[in-house]
């Protein structure tokens, strides 16, 4: 499957139509009527090129999960959804937090042949929130890792949040926070509002994540760091970093697309399948934070996919697993809640899903988030805007089948997938 | 109506009243007889699923399902596969398989009642889930007040206390909604949950101002133990501003009741010359509790006979 391909009919940026020729990976020619002896042709027939999309934030859940989500399996997801990259969350078992355990995913990620898999290295030993884990070594190992989370919890420790900022500046790295203040969501079920007051689920306050927005962009900016804050779900969140970055302090977030969706009253059906940490807020958070998506105050659109075993979600809301399903309908999602709506056009999408969170990630070296131009790395997703389907939850790649989108109507489709100019995806279909 | 009672809202004031009413007709039925006990429920099967402890109301079911000669079969969390981790799930597999043609199901974890509809075909009786609700405790404090003061409509229902964590208050609110009647809700701000405002009720964070307009003043239990967390500085200062004395009894119009759904903290959210007091209606309560329950269990279980 290596070697040539002429790409004829492809909109780049939903713009006009051209044919693309990939040769040895990179982007060789693009222009009209172009012809290549030899190259083998995928007819794009008017569809929507993009660069590869770029996964800040996938839970793969191996090692440890096997059951719920394996590198293969989350790859696969990732490739049909139209990504070539993804970082891997830390909160394996064990913990990735030692060069040795990136390794391991980063291998695996390589053996995957569908996407660039980048391990996201804890922040603290065992995600405990108490010592700083080998950070240099896991940013000098082969899998070379620039992010640095803990998320599943925050760095709430002000003083020890404060020195990993510091540390990894050393390597150029960036903390990723998830921004929970641990004893404002003790026992948390759900966004604390009308919703929660009615279903008698314990609330998680919007103040819980912006104090912690607060404390961390401040500290970032006192110090001169890098500061990544993942999965913003509030609309003050949206305030406070629109602030931030007015004050020049250098912070990046990142927005799911289920937080770009839906909303706290899907909880009234207690079905823990729309249970995620942070919780599905309110509809006026749903519009500040495509708002601020649009506006590039929120930099990147990022998965959260959160592969969960069946045993794990089909019980009561208090006993089930936070999480939901991501990679493959977060395009789809996009389009519905960005494109649709005249928030975003291609070439945004293509800087909030590819460009940003590679550059953010430090995945540009490896060729992602470049632009559809000659010479480029040949990472791009092809997609017909127009196609809507209904979701199945059965014909998902994940192991899992938490998707909280089963049963809807959702825009696009990906036909194809290219990393570094060899399919990972044609017609739909992962070819791996 | 769905063949499941899960919520306070899940039904109108018509299909309300239906369930007061029927209590009413049992209560009438079995009035001087010497064998209390109906032909009803011959050869129905009703399950108490029981993952909380709970005395009054597991005794109240099961003695409501016994009367109407239902066999009962009594399931709790302790001493059964539960402990040893089964998931509801497969325990309401088992249940279904057994044939089970209603669960009473108490659990700490709200909405679990709704999860276990999906999972068997019998009638769901939701008896306490978590923070959320209590619907048949509603109707038997409905069925209460409706006894001693004659009407619901306009009826004046203070209730003071812990509504943050309540499933008492919660089906309350919108059971009284439903019946017309006028609620005020009283408590310490911090245990009034975010959200409150979209209620169908007054706030107020006096007790002394909401008494004189009161004829029915509901006091929720108040654990010990949310001290700890905070929600207020000690049981003394909550009794002192949030308890029902003689002192405060007497600022209440003459008719008026107090009510308490059980079990009682005495001299924490009321005085024992209160609870025992003309006034309180505790021990209607529990009475009025198996009409109530008879009537539960007898319009859901004979669902095809009777259109709710």
């Amino acid at each position: 499957m290596t070697g040539s391909w002429l790409i004829t009919d492809i909109r780049p940026y939903g713009e006009a139509a051209v044919d693309v020729l990939i040769r040895g990976g990179h982007i060789a020619e693009i222009g009209p009527g172009l012809s290549a002896a030899g190259a083998e042709r995928i007819d794009g027939g008017g569809l929507i090129a993009l660069p590869g999309l770029v996964d800040l934030h996938t839970h793969l859940r191996e090692p440890g999960r096997e059951d719920a989500e394996t590198v293969q399996t989350g790859a696969r997801s990732a490739a049909l959804g139209g990504f070539t990259g993804v970082h891997a969350m830390a909160n394996t078992d064990p913990v990735a937090d030692t060069a040795g355990v990136v390794e391991q995913v980063w291998r695996l990620g390589r053996d995957s042949g569908l996407v660039d898999v980048a391990p996201v290295g804890a922040v603290t030993v065992g995600l405990g929130g108490t010592q700083l884990a080998e950070l240099g070594a896991m940013a000098d190992s082969a899998a070379r890792v620039r992010v640095f989370s803990d998320d599943g919890f925050c760095v709430a420790d002000p003083a020890l949040m404060r020195r990993a900022l510091e540390y990894v500046k050393a390597f150029g790295g960036v903390i990723a926070q998830h921004a929970e203040e641990p004893r404002l969501t003790v026992g948390a079920q759900m966004n604390e509002g009308v919703r929660s007051a009615q279903l008698g689920l314990t609330g998680w306050p919007a103040a819980a994540e912006e104090a912690v927005i607060a404390r961390d962009v401040l500290l970032a900016g006192h110090v001169g760091s890098r500061l990544h804050v993942c999965h913003v779900s509030t609309a003050g969140s949206v305030e406070l970093l629109r602030w931030a970055k007015a004050k020049g302090i250098d912070v990046t977030a990142e927005v799911t697309p289920h937080h770009l969706l839906l909303t706290d009253d899907l909880a009234a059906t207690y079905d823990p399948v729309y249970k995620v940490n942070p919780p599905l807020r309110t509809a006026s958070d749903v519009q500040a934070l495509r708002e601020g998506l649009a506006d590039g105050t929120i930099d990147a659109v990022a998965t959260d996919h959160a592969p969960h075993a069946v045993e794990d979600k089909e019980c009561e809301w208090g006993a089930a697993r936070p999480g939901m399903l991501g990679l493959q309908q977060a395009l789809s999602v996009v389009v519905l809640a960005m494109v649709e709506t005249g928030l975003l056009d291609w070439r945004g999408v293509a800087d909030r899903c590819s460009t940003r969170p590679a550059r953010i990630g430090g995945l540009g070296r490896d060729g992602h988030g470049g632009g559809l131009t000659v010479g480029a790395p040949a990472n791009l997703v092809l997609l017909d805007p127009a196609a809507r389907s209904i979701l199945d939850p059965a014909e998902l790649a994940s192991r899992s089948r938490n998707t909280p989108y089963a049963g809807m109507e959702l825009p696009g489709r990906v036909v194809a997938t290219l990393l570094r100019g060899r399919p990972t995806v044609l017609d739909g279909k992962a070819q791996a | 109506m769905s063949r499941h009672l899960l919520s306070a809202a899940d039904f109108d004031r018509e299909q309300a009243t239906l369930f007061l009413d029927t209590a009413a007709q049992i209560e009438a039925a079995l009035a001087g007889r010497e064998v209390k006990k109906l032909p009803t429920l011959r050869g129905r099967t009703v399950v108490n699923l029981f993952y909380e402890d709970s005395t009054r109301t597991r005794i109240s079911f099961e003695l409501a399902a016994k009367r109407l000669s239902a066999d009962v079969i009594n399931f709790s969390a302790k001493g059964s596969s539960v402990s040893k981790g089964e998931s509801l799930k497969d325990t309401a597999l088992t249940l279904e398989a057994m044939g089970a043609d209603a669960v009473v199901v108490r659990h700490s974890m709200s909405g679990a009642p709704h999860r276990l509809a999906l999972w068997v075909r019998g009638c769901v009786v939701n008896a306490g889930d978590g923070t959320h609700e209590h619907p048949t405790q509603a109707l038997l404090d409905a069925y209460t007040m409706r006894s001693r003061l004659g009407r619901l409509e306009g009826l004046r229902v203070t209730i003071v206390g812990d509504v943050l964590h309540s499933r008492v208050a919660r089906s309350n609110v919108l059971l009284l909604a439903t019946l017309g009647a006028e609620v005020t809700l009283v408590a310490p701000p911090t245990l009034l949950p975010v959200g409150i405002e979209t209620w169908p009720v007054e706030v107020a964070f006096d007790l002394d101002g909401a008494l004189p307009k009161a004829d029915v003043v509901m006091m929720l239990r108040v654990q010990r133990e949310r001290m700890a967390e905070s929600y207020f500085p000690s049981p003394r200062e909550y009794s002192r501003r949030y308890g029902l004395d003689a002192t405060r009894m007497a600022m209440l119009p003459d008719d008026a009741i107090v009510m308490h759904p059980g079990p009682m903290n005495r001299g924490m959210e009321i005085a024992a010359e209160v609870a025992d007091s003309v006034r309180s209606t505790i021990v209607e309560q529990v009475r009025n509790g198996l009409s109530v329950r008879m009537a539960v269990l007898y319009l859901l279980l004979s669902g095809a006979e009777v259109s709710l």
